[in-house]
């Protein structure tokens, strides 16, 4: 980029050059991403459920986000007469504009980072944080009870939801002393025995911050099993009831983006960000194994939509605050314990520190799911056929 | 960097303004959140940029959804709520026109305060970290202890009781 | 650069407005937020005064704004608490209704 940036005058126009490419590169990459993202989604969920996703426009469907965004742009805009007029056109906005932001903290590949904030992590918390009184604009500006029902839960649930995300982003910080991503992911350089990379998901705490991490972002995403909010068989897309058109899409945008930023997140705290798994395989360049761990978290969150049945308000929020909250602090003890036991020197000290580790890590999961809800054995499945 | 400061001021003043002005609870809070926004922009240009995005994360994510929560919950159906009833509000104007002009005075008329900013004026997080922990060790557990009482009173408070009512 | 009373000048302009707000208004969560609005403005005085310090090292200034936050976020919680709790009994969060000390 820098030679680009070369071409224009020294002083303020270089700069504000620079920061419109970044800017630009961002925006087209994720936004791009998109595009691939509904195909794979409407696919995928497709052959989940038996049936062949969208095959018409273009081979195997391929031009269906175009049609797509044909269809958005040209319906009909419409607003309703009681709604709240200012606060109904700016919710798809602020939906879309803090997401976009939270982007140019993410480290994509080695020095492709647009912005190398010393508090980065705190600054992508916060502009999820933003996200959601996006939420509450779009329900109340709709005028509309079940939209305002729809984005009460809807906030309930990702404010709910981000205690364990941020305590679990937390453990990182904690592991790594920094609160700057691009120091995170320098911190997971090194191979264990010269072959797999020490990326973090490869200690307990670690794994364990990971899968509470993910479970969080998905809640935070409003996705299956956690999408009470808009699901479709429940109160018909929630917040978003009375957008149509290109708002709608804004919104679509909004949480795809969304989607992508915390996956892009959890990629760069647990899976190593660019670095690559194996020490053979760095010569692929960085940007490409951050977007084809990209690439898996997607296919991995349109498995988990196109399996999961979805979960009742109750069972969410009982979820988030009796289960995930208690795992995420036995997970910061964890990491602790951790740190401390680097210091034994007998043989074989890693596996008995893994053991510890993780057997704490195992007896917390399973104490706390025993705790609230009493094991029942699965009963056996019985089928019933139409006659 | 001429103008990015007065144009972040008469943003934050004007949605403050406007906060406290409007008639309906919830385009004030709306008024709120952009006022915040500026406040954390403005914490940026200090250089203090931990403290601009905490302030984004706890006023505008939390303070202002909880504010928000409780618009929804304590609505008087049909009426936007009284917000500038007539003959107090020119005492209550009238006071706080009178405070800001004596603190506007003192500010223009002393010297003291003209003075640019100097140095670097950088704020490493860990040095706010080994800060927080070494010498004010004290204050970092009693607000932890305030908030959690806060917690637990805030529940306790607003949670009905079925046995006596309005206690 | 911007000297430091123009900051200054931010911050009682919003102090005075904040001021106003709970001094004018009648809806108990308004009050709060005008509240809310002159911690923030007696923050960004700390800010200021921190910034504009001979030698900024110490970060004394920051983490009592970092305190002032945090605990104006729980007298927001409780103060909110309470504006629920008037609400049940009396079906309104007008500040001018229960202004009796008993019942």
């Amino acid at each position: 980029m820098h030679w680009f940036v070369g071409l224009f005058p020294e002083g303020p126009i270089q700069t504000g050059v620079s920061m419109v490419v970044a800017a630009a590169a961002i925006v087209g990459a994720f936004a791009g991403l998109f595009a691939v993202t509904t195909w794979i989604e409407r696919k995928g969920l497709g052959r989940l459920q038996n049936r062949m996703g969208p095959n018409r426009v273009g081979p195997w469907g391929w031009l269906q986000p175009m049609a797509d965004g044909i269809k958005a742009l040209t319906k009909e805009d419409i607003i309703p007469a009681q709604a709240d007029k200012l606060v109904h056109t700016l919710a798809p906005i602020v939906a879309v504009a803090p997401v976009i932001m939270a982007y140019a903290v993410l480290p994509v590949g080695r020095n492709m980072v647009a912005l190398d904030m010393e508090a980065g992590l705190v600054f992508f918390f916060a502009m999820g944080g933003i996200k959601e009184i996006a939420v509450f604009m779009a329900g109340w500006g709709s005028r509309n009870k079940y939209a305002l029902l729809g984005s009460m839960r809807g906030i309930a649930q990702m404010i709910s939801y981000e205690i364990p995300l941020v305590v679990s982003a937390l453990v990182v910080a904690m592991a790594v002393g920094s609160l700057s991503l691009v120091d995170i992911v320098n911190a997971q350089a090194g191979y264990y025995g010269g072959i797999l990379a020490k990326w973090h998901v490869f200690t307990p705490w670690g794994l364990g911050g990971f899968l509470l991490f993910l479970v969080a972002a998905t809640a935070e995403s409003n996705r299956t099993p956690f999408d009470l909010p808009e699901g479709e068989s429940e109160i018909i897309a929630g917040h978003m009831l009375e957008y149509t058109g290109f708002k709608y899409a804004l919104f679509f945008l909004g949480e795809y983006m969304g989607l992508f930023a915390v996956s892009g997140l959890a990629i760069t705290l647990y899976l190593g960000g660019w670095r690559a798994p194996f020490s053979f395989l760095a010569w692929i360049p960085s940007w490409l194994w951050f977007f084809g761990k990209l690439f898996c978290f997607i296919a991995l969150f349109v498995w988990l939509r196109g399996t999961l049945p979805r979960m009742r308000a109750d069972q969410l929020m009982e979820f988030a605050w009796k289960f995930m909250v208690p795992m995420v602090v036995v997970n910061i003890v964890v990491l602790a314990m951790w740190h401390y036991s680097a210091a034994w020197r007998f043989p074989t000290a890693g596996l008995w520190r893994w053991v510890l580790c993780g057997g704490v890590l195992l007896a917390a999961y399973l104490g706390l799911s025993k705790l609230w809800r009493p094991w029942e054995p699965p009963s056996r499945r019985v089928y019933r056929y139409a006659e | 960097m001429g103008l990015t400061f007065p144009l972040i001021a008469t943003v934050t003043w004007g949605a403050a303004l406007a906060a406290m002005t409007l008639r309906r609870p919830v385009h004030s809070a709306l008024a709120l959140v952009v006022a915040f926004l500026g406040l954390a922009v403005t914490y940026l240009t200090l250089d203090a940029q931990f403290l601009g995005v905490v302030q984004v994360l706890v006023y505008v994510g939390a303070v202002i959804i909880l504010i928000v929560f409780v618009i929804q919950l304590t609505r008087n159906v049909g009426l936007p709520s009284e917000s500038l009833a007539v003959r107090p509000a020119v005492v209550g104007v009238g006071t706080a026109a009178l405070v800001t002009g004596g603190l506007i005075s003192c500010l223009v008329a002393s010297p003291r305060f003209h003075i640019e900013r100097s140095g670097e004026g950088t704020a490493p997080v860990k040095e706010l970290g080994e800060a927080l922990m070494a010498n004010y060790v004290v204050a970092l557990e009693g607000i932890g202890l305030l908030l959690t009482v806060a917690l637990i009173g805030g529940v306790l408070i607003a949670t009905r009781r079925p046995a006596k009512k309005g206690s | 650069m911007v000297p430091l009373h123009h900051y200054l000048l931010l911050s009682t302009l919003l102090f005075g407005i904040g001021l106003g707000g709970v001094l004018t208004r009648r809806n108990g969560i308004l009050t709060l937020m005008g509240l809310e609005l002159m911690l923030n403005a007696a923050n960004l005085n700390f800010i200021a005064f921190w910034r504009h310090q001979p030698s900024p090292a110490p970060a004394d200034g920051l983490l009592f704004a970092l305190f002032a936050i945090g605990v104006a976020a729980a007298e927001v919680a409780v103060g909110l608490a309470l504006i629920i709790a008037i609400y049940r009994r009396w079906r309104t969060v007008n500040l001018d209704v229960p202004n009796r000390l008993k019942g």
